[in-house]
């Protein structure tokens, strides 16, 4: 027995562990405060709007595809965000990795005829990443050769890659009377592989498809990149320390652009995904930076920079957001609620500043 | 027996260490007293106890007998305590007399009033001997100069008892010399000093007497006359260390690596850190660069290891020229490479001991394939390193680098690049920071390299270091040779002579 007791102070004491405690410590806070917010805002309907939000995802079938959905476009930004990280990159420049990348996605499934079948959406998915790799080959060439803070560079292509996606929507793909762009062809969308059937309410089906397969899938080889292969041992390498990866003959400069490449193509098959789903969405031109890019950072942050955390938390937080529709069932104006997950998203990403505290509280428990 | 201060039965324990565990020192007025011990014997601990930077769990200081609370350094100063930091506390842009009456400045009117410090700075400078320029500025004057601001610093303020944290380690033979007279004049005007060390030569040149720490316990208390280096060094590290580092006479035999008229650029416009430099290491020798730190070893090391470019000149390795090699092909081509930082360079300390381990040899078939790291083989190459090189650290080959201690993490280093048996072997300050016990180790392995007929490049700023180990002597002296001495017909005054400039080989 007390054998057992010790087995289990030591799994309390374990990296892992710790941060897994930390994240849903984290999450916590930030319902708590999310409730708080409610009650604020809204006493009367306080306790039932919180229900929707916990719940909310998990109402029914249709519901719980619809979180898969949303939770695509911002797995693949946050694991684009946390591959960066990992590697000891910020990557801001989501954004403008994510619309160029829809825009060569949506280019493709409107202009290309000639491919037939799911080749053309695959076709549409290659021309997306490489796209969003290019997107980020600028930032890490100025940061690897002239030592330009990736920040600032990505953040100006951040906004060139949206003005110019607006310009290149009216120029090719425009559809006038929406302010939009040109709905895809059939095969360009992705196919939803059976999905639909077992995410439906009755006759109303979600928009689930086969996008969040291809983000688990991508979690996935991110995951084997970085920890099983001599690529990912030098990549993170040079993100904790490019000095010494540089005396190991790690060649430091070529792993700086890499890891931005690949960060870049992880966001641009996020927004393939998002504008190839097949729900409707197309892409409108407004001078506004897409959302996607930004939400990936803190669901990076709340996936602890891990590949599969960042599925976990990707998963939830569109969870949240669905929850949230459901809110306005009970008179919540929709801004309250954006403001709320907002409040809850980010809240729990400060409270992964508590991680360190657990750690040490079960170190010291340990040692007694 | 009158003391001065009496720090009696302290204990301090820290999260997981006791680091002073019932410790007793006890100083007399007007004696120079040593505090020795190993890296992590609790010597620093002690002292920052007496500097009231710590309190202690358990245990009394007392000042000529009375009990006294030191709760801060300031309470320090009142009682006349005064301490030279390690690294020193100057303001660089700053004179020299601005820097002493820093903190205790005469004003009038909000003014600053300096005449009064001038003369009194000018008088004490005098009395001891200390000739320093109070108008200098600190950026401009030697690291023994400055070292002497810092003991004016606690003389202006009317210190009695002054505490030194290892104040040779950054010396010239020479000024170590002038240090130690000053420390003479020092205690016979009244003053008592207490010096942390982990030299014995100095203890045996200047201090009256000695306390040894060992793992936070206090051993011995000794008069230095009565004791010799080797009791002393055994007391301090538990068991008997080979102080001489015992190799045969080297028997070298082809050039290994050659340097030709090499010369690297500075970092200020107009003047290389390394210029013109010429020499070669044979196999089976040891060939010390020696030199006064930021003399332009760290850049020819560089250059040679492919860390910088060079702008001129050739490396010539086992008759290749290498000099413009990308870094992985210069280590695949027989270069070991022990860097001078090794948190900079030498280690990755988020990683675990294991990863850093294979950090210059990942790519090889025996640890990986198609491109996938084979986690079993480099566990086992790890371990196997591990019990060889006696690496310690709480998780074997799991360890967190970063969690480590510094002389294991060091130890981890030469594991990891003797086991690639490099033809040349660079070791750069492969001791620095770490304690006699370890030293002994660390000398070991480098003597064995070459007796296994492979060439060592030494550099290292210590000259017992310098004498020691190595078969050849070269000093670089702002980026040239200088000399060129073999080891056996070398001594540290005429080194001393070499490192600081006034002396230089017939060219």
């Amino acid at each position: 027995m007390k054998k057992e007791h010790n087995k289990k102070c030591s799994l309390l004491a374990t990296e892992s562990f710790g941060s897994f405690s930390a994240s849903v410590m984290a999450v916590l806070v930030g319902l708590l405060f999310g409730l708080v917010i409610l009650l604020l805002t809204n006493p009367s309907q306080a306790v039932y709007g919180f229900k929707a939000i916990l719940f909310g995802g998990l109402s029914d079938m249709k519901n719980l595809g619809q979180v898969l959905y949303f939770a695509t476009p911002i797995i693949m930004t946050g694991l684009s965000v946390a591959f960066a990280n990992k590697t000891g990159l910020f990557n801001i420049g989501a954004s403008g990795q994510f619309i160029t990348g829809a825009f060569a996605a949506v280019f493709v499934g409107v202009k290309v005829q000639s491919l037939t079948g799911v080749s053309h959406w695959l076709f549409a998915l290659f021309m997306a990443t490489l796209v969003g790799a290019f997107w980020a080959v600028l930032p890490g060439v100025l940061k690897a050769y002239c030592n330009v803070n990736e920040v600032i560079s990505c953040i100006m292509m951040n906004y060139i890659g949206m003005y110019m996606v607006n310009l290149l929507v009216k120029n090719f793909v425009f559809d006038v009377r929406k302010n939009q762009s040109m709905a895809v062809a059939k095969t360009a969308v992705s196919p939803k592989m059976g999905l639909d059937s077992i995410f439906k309410t009755g006759y109303s089906t979600s928009s689930v498809n086969a996008g969040i397969l291809v983000a688990v899938l991508a979690g996935i080889i991110v995951y084997i990149i970085l920890e099983k292969t001599t690529f990912g041992f030098e990549l993170k390498a040079c993100g904790y320390n490019r000095e010494a990866s540089r005396y190991a003959g790690i060649n430091e400069k070529r792993s700086i652009v890499l890891s931005m490449m690949i960060a870049g193509a992880l966001s641009g098959l996020g927004g393939a995904l998002l504008y190839l789903a097949g729900s409707g969405k197309s892409i409108e031109v407004l001078d506004v930076l897409a959302a996607e890019g930004f939400n990936g950072i803190p669901v990076a942050l709340l996936g602890l920079n891990h590949p599969i955390g960042v599925v976990i938390s990707g998963i939830f937080i569109a969870y949240l957001n669905v929850g949230g529709f459901n809110m306005q069932l009970y008179n919540f104006a929709p801004q309250v609620i954006e403001v709320i997950i907002s409040v809850i998203i980010y809240f729990s990403a400060f409270a992964l500043l508590m991680k360190g505290f657990i750690m040490r509280l079960a170190k010291g428990k340990e040692e007694k | 027996m009158e003391y001065i201060i009496e720090m009696l039965g302290i204990t301090k324990e820290f999260p997981g260490i006791k680091a002073n565990d019932n410790v007793t020192v006890q100083l007399k007025k007007g004696e120079i007293h040593a505090l020795l011990g190993e890296n992590g014997a609790g010597k620093s601990t002690l002292m920052s106890i007496l500097f009231g930077m710590y309190q202690p769990d358990k245990g009394v200081i007392r000042k000529n007998g009375q009990e006294v609370k030191i709760t801060n350094p300031n309470d320090a100063n009142r009682l006349g305590i005064g301490m030279v930091h390690q690294h020193f506390k100057l303001v660089h842009n700053f004179t020299v007399l601005e820097n002493i009456i820093l903190g205790v400045e005469d004003t009038k009117y909000g003014k600053l009033e300096m005449s009064a410090a001038r003369e009194k700075v000018l008088k004490l400078s005098e009395m001891y001997g200390l000739m320093i320029d109070p108008d200098a500025y600190i950026q401009d004057i030697t690291v023994g100069m400055q070292q002497r601001v810092e003991i004016l610093k606690m003389l202006y303020r009317d210190n009695e008892i002054l505490i030194l944290d290892e104040p040779t380690a950054v010396l010239t033979p020479q000024e170590i010399d002038e240090l130690i007279n000053i420390m003479r004049n020092l205690a016979d005007e009244g003053k008592s000093i207490l010096f942390i060390t982990h030299k014995l030569n100095e203890i045996k040149s200047v201090a009256d007497r000695c306390t040894v720490l060992r793992k936070g316990q206090t051993i011995a208390t000794v008069n230095v006359a009565d004791a010799d280096k080797e009791q002393l060094s055994e007391m301090m590290v538990g068991r008997k260390v080979k102080l001489q580092v015992e190799k045969e006479k080297s028997n070298p035999g082809n050039p290994v690596l050659k340097v030709e008229n090499l010369s690297v650029k500075g970092r200020t416009e107009g003047k290389n850190s390394v210029n013109n430099v010429l020499f070669e290491v044979r196999a089976g020798e040891i060939v010390c660069i020696a030199g006064i730190d930021g003399n332009g070893q760290t850049e020819l090391v560089e250059a040679i290891t492919g860390l910088k470019d060079s702008i001129q000149g050739k490396i010539i390795l086992n008759g290749k020229d290498i000099t413009k090699m990308p870094i992985r092909r210069r280590t695949l081509s027989g270069i070991g490479h022990i860097p001078e930082d090794r948190h900079k360079h030498g280690l990755v300390l988020e990683y675990t001991v294991e990863e850093n381990m294979v950090l210059q040899s990942y790519f090889e078939p025996r640890f990986q394939k198609f491109g996938f790291l084979r986690f079993d083989s480099i566990k086992e190459y790890a371990k196997g390193l591990i019990s060889q090189y006696d690496v310690r650290s709480g998780m074997g080959e799991k360890t967190v680098v970063r969690s480590m201690s510094g002389g294991n993490q060091q130890k981890a280093i030469i594991a990891r690049e003797i086991d690639r048996n490099p033809d040349l072997l660079i070791a750069v300050q492969p001791t620095r920071g770490l304690d006699v016990g370890a030293n002994e180790y660390i000398h070991k392995k480098i003597v064995e390299h070459r007796d296994s007929g492979k060439a060592v490049l030494l550099v290292s700023l210590e000259l017992d270091e310098v004498l020691n180990v190595s078969d050849r002597i070269l000093v670089i002296y702002e980026g040239e040779l200088v000399a060129d001495i073999p080891a056996d017909e070398a001594n540290a005054q005429e080194l001393g002579l070499y490192m600081s400039g006034s002396k230089r080989r017939e060219q």
